[in-house]
């Protein structure tokens, strides 16, 4: 079992507070790995313009770093910025880490303004890039490329990553924190594997198992929608859903629920926009999650969302105040993470919840399923 | 010595040991009552006049001779019409367990013998291959117990329901609800639905027997459980009445008994749950329907407006039209359209290797709403024997590859596969039927077992019974003759209907349950599968244990 732990601040803060947020938690997982999302960045020693594409990976060559430069430079991306970590070796156990990559890039010069195009083209960035190390024996890893966006993932103790790549040293801070604490232990070791999951700005992580994992891996890929692959971990699907929902679909946040664990007919029978959320979940049958799950996600917009399967089975908690939340698997994680609030006001959602911590971070959100909702398009 | 010249024989002379099935008698326990001869349904026994000779010996005299004892017995007729089929109603009727048919451990001589009068052998029942099938060989090995709490089959709530018609596309769902465009209609069922079987081929008790048990199972338990009716049409009260929504109407090369639901429809209270075209039938591919006439009582042909008491074989194909693409074409839209396009219409096929070209021709059709594929393992009330034993193909791969071909298109959600065929064929009827909705199937249609397990049926894989064509049904299943299916209680029968369907329910939760399934029916859940046989294994795309 894996814990999960999300902060976001009206303030940037080090990513070492949630490692150590991590350590409360420490019974309850293996600490095989940490996967970390940074959202809303802020970097100590670099003046950061927030529309410019940063790229996150692992360059465990150093051909793979050279292609990747050849890439990018072929691409028509400018280096800004290339961030050092202060690295403190044999922490980790892996060794073939050449390079951990946090690289700041100015856009091509006359490449299309507009905001589909350019998240298309990030993507395919990303996409083009995970190729090339694919191809050469897994000597490049790239995890995101996105403005604002910054994505860690290793093998290790959380709290062991984090000492090795001198995280606690202040030097990067952000809005929005999301960590993992496991390898995906139930299949192969990865770094692919390892949560959260990113695509065109949208992340998620989960701490369960998705045991609809291969009919829905199997719907996605025959979609045949760039940035649907991977899949080394069941979990991946929660993104990709959460994905297709918002950006193909174009559906509200609140569906992304009843996409992924649809209400009963006769519950729906007496629901507002029953109708049409029948249609919905026939029509997105193949994308019904199942087993126990607790999903954590964020937006582009520093939007940041809490789903639980429909037994809810597994556990989640979430507590704050205006300015600064926490999202963690164990109430002492949120403990760690926000001890400077009314904890009367901690919420657990059941089965039916979203939680939605919107953007300005004044409130939270506990939306429920048997709720309307706006729908300008169809309902 | 019995002279050579006497004996009696001819090429089709067979003795007891000859036939499939040899009756048993005890003279020592018999009554003479007479029941088991008045009831065989191919009158295989009779009473006969025997005469014993006993030696007499009169020692005083010194003299030798005979008495002779005469006594009434029961005989076993070995002529091929009257072979016994080993239905085993004798022994149910006898007072004294003095009588049963014991299946021949010898070859069956019959079989060279049964074309008498050029007549190639027709006969109803199954394929008669006995012995564990590729589906009771698959089993369910993902059992998700690395980080969940398991599910419990007895607490929570799953979901087994299924989805039949056409499933649009998420993005053109959207799109044609907001512009109030036609979405195509779905129904919420149980994936288990009982296959069809015509109101001729089964008895009125059984089909009225079946449509209670359905209602039940829908009304008072909540599994929506749904029949379909074969070629024939369909009783006037059930089209006219609120059960209709419980029925799939087949249309068939015959097209009989549609006169009387065209004519129903202003008066129907509500719409069937589906319209099946059936194009082919596993069991015997490349051939109609077939009613013979011994089946074809007074109600009946009234039914299906025909002269009482004539053969009704349905031709192969759909004579009116060109070619399947074509007649798939016009026969849904016409279908559709008869019911307003609230009703699903799917077509149905024999289990053949061409299966894939008829899908991909459904896959572009707006108004399909599903596909039935029928594998060879099927049964029918009436066919040629040689189509039952050696024509179609086995279910499992052939529904395999064309979901396989869906997915590769990305269009599995779009039109549901449902498979029959041998589900249930030696009762492992949840088992095999998962096996099919793991494998890609959104359903299994299953009769033989229906008929089995909720009236009785005696046939079996060995060659037992098999006479639903003749209406000598002994059970009173599929005969049209009022003495033999007054036998067949309908209350009795639509328990039995609760009972099955209760208990698949439950077996059903039992396999999700350690799958760590219980929001959506695990179709296409091709990694929790797994079976002893590499060859399978490898065809199938599923894991090979031992």
């Amino acid at each position: 079992m894996c814990r999960l732990a999300l902060k976001t601040a009206d303030t940037p803060f080090s990513p070492y507070e949630v490692l150590t947020a991590m350590e409360a938690m420490q019974e309850g997982f293996d600490g095989s790995g940490l996967g970390l999302l940074l959202r809303g960045i802020h970097f100590d020693d670099f003046n950061y313009r927030i529309d410019q594409p940063i790229l996150s990976g692992i360059a465990h060559t150093e051909e793979a770093l050279q292609r990747l430069d050849e890439y990018m430079a072929g691409q028509g991306y400018e280096l800004k910025y290339d961030h050092e970590f202060t690295i403190t070796r044999g922490i980790v156990e892996a060794q073939d880490r050449e390079k951990y990559i946090i690289r700041v890039y100015k856009d091509p010069v006359g490449a299309e303004p507009s905001q589909e195009a350019t998240e298309q083209r990030y993507m395919q960035v990303r996409l083009d890039l995970r190729r090339d190390g694919e191809e050469h024996g897994g000597d490049l890893t790239v995890f995101s490329f996105w403005p604002q966006v910054v994505m860690i993932k290793e093998v290790g103790w959380p709290l062991a990553v984090g000492d090795a790549l001198g995280l606690h040293d202040g030097r990067i801070k952000a809005r929005v924190v999301m960590a993992q604490g496991r390898q995906n232990t139930n299949y192969g070791i990865n770094l692919y594997a390892c949560h959260p999951f990113f695509i065109q700005g949208i992340a998620t992580m989960t701490n369960g198992e998705n045991t609809a994992f291969v009919p829905i891996k199997e719907w996605l890929t025959g979609k045949q929608i760039p940035g649907y692959l991977g899949y080394q971990s069941d979990s991946e699907v929660f993104t990709h859903i959460l994905h297709y929902v918002l950006k193909k679909l174009k559906l509200p946040l609140e569906t992304y629920k009843h996409v992924i664990t649809p209400l009963k007919t006769s519950e729906l029978d007496v629901h507002p926009q029953g109708d049409f959320l029948k249609g919905l979940r026939t029509a997105c049958r193949r994308l019904i999650i199942d087993g126990p799950n607790a999903v954590i996600g964020t937006l582009p917009d520093e939007t940041s969302l809490l789903v639980m399967d429909h037994k809810k089975m597994r556990p989640a908690s979430v507590g704050g105040r205006p300015g600064a939340w926490a999202f963690a698997s164990e109430i002492c994680g949120v403990d760690a993470l926000i001890p400077d609030r009314d904890r009367s006001l901690d919420f657990q959602p059941m089965r039916e919840h979203t939680v939605i911590i919107p953007p300005h971070r004044k409130e939270m959100v506990i939306w429920s399923q048997f709720n309307q909702f706006a729908l300008p398009q169809a309902a | 010595m019995v002279s050579i010249q006497s004996v009696c024989t001819s090429p089709s002379s067979l003795t007891y040991h000859d036939l499939p099935w040899i009756v048993q008698h005890r003279e020592d326990r018999c009554t003479l009552c007479g029941r088991c001869t008045s009831i065989c349904p191919v009158q295989a026994i009779y009473l006969t006049y025997r005469r014993q000779r006993m030696p007499k010996l009169d020692i005083l005299q010194k003299k030798r001779g005979s008495d002779y004892r005469h006594f009434v017995g029961i005989r076993q007729r070995t002529n091929i019409e009257n072979k016994c089929i080993g239905c085993g109603m004798c022994s149910m009727v006898c007072p004294n367990e003095a009588i049963t048919p014991t299946p021949n451990s010898n070859e069956d001589r019959s079989l060279f013998h049964i074309n008498q009068k050029g007549e190639a052998w027709k006969r109803g029942g199954r394929r008669n291959v006995s012995g564990r099938t590729i589906l009771d060989r698959i089993i369910f090995d993902r059992i998700s117990m690395l980080t969940d709490p398991a599910l419990d089959a007895g607490r929570h709530e799953f979901s087994t329901s299924t989805i039949l018609g056409r499933i649009l596309p998420p993005e053109e769902f959207l799109r044609r609800k907001a512009a109030g465009e036609w979405i195509p209609p779905t129904r919420e069922i149980f994936p288990f639905i009982i296959g069809s079987m015509s109101f001729g081929a089964l008895s009125p008790n059984m089909w009225l027997g079946l449509l209670q048990g359905v209602a039940y199972c829908n009304e008072v338990l909540g599994i929506p459980v749904v029949m379909a009716t074969g070629e024939g049409g369909c009783p006037p009260w059930v089209l006219k009445s609120p059960f209709l929504k419980y029925i799939i109407l087949q249309i068939a090369s015959g097209y009989f008994g549609w006169d009387e639901i065209i004519r129903a429809i202003p008066e129907m209270q509500c719409d069937p749950a589906a319209i099946e075209i059936k194009y082919g039938q596993g069991a015997k591919p490349g051939d109609g329907g077939l009613l013979m006439w011994f089946k074809v009582s007074k109600l009946i042909a009234r039914l299906r407006g025909v002269p009482e008491g004539v053969d009704l074989p349905s031709p192969p194909v759909h004579q009116t039209l060109y070619s399947i693409e074509e007649s798939v074409m016009k026969m849904i839209q016409t279908m559709s359209m008869a019911f307003g396009f609230r009703v699903p219409v799917y077509p149905k096929i024999s289990g053949s290797t061409s299966a894939k070209s008829v899908l991909n021709n459904l896959v572009r059709n707006p108004y399909a709403g599903g596909l039935l594929i029928d594998g060879m393992d099927g049964g029918t009330g009436a066919a040629y024997n040689i189509s039952m034993d050696a024509t179609g193909h086995p279910i499992a791969s052939n529904l395999r590859e064309c979901y396989l071909d869906l997915v590769a298109q990305g269009r599995q959600n779009e039109i549901p596969l449902f498979a029959a065929g041998g589900i249930g064929k030696n009762g492992n009827v949840t088992q095999n039927g998962m096996a099919l909705i793991m494998l890609g199937a959104s359903g299994v249609h299953i009769g033989k077992y229906i008929m089995q397990s909720t009236a009785g049926c005696l046939g079996n894989e060995i060659g037992r019974c098999n006479v639903c064509n003749l209406g000598l049904c002994p059970k009173g299943i599929t005969s049209q003759n009022p003495k033999l299916f007054r036998r067949l209680d309908p209350d009795e029968v639509a328990q039995r209907v609760v009972d099955v369907y209760m208990t698949i329910n439950t077996e059903i939760k039992k396999i999700m349950a350690p799958l760590g399934r219980s929001q959506s029916l695990p179709i296409g859940m091709s990694d929790a599968l797994g079976i002893d046989d590499h060859a399978a294994a490898e065809r199938l795309q599923i894991k090979y244990v031992c």
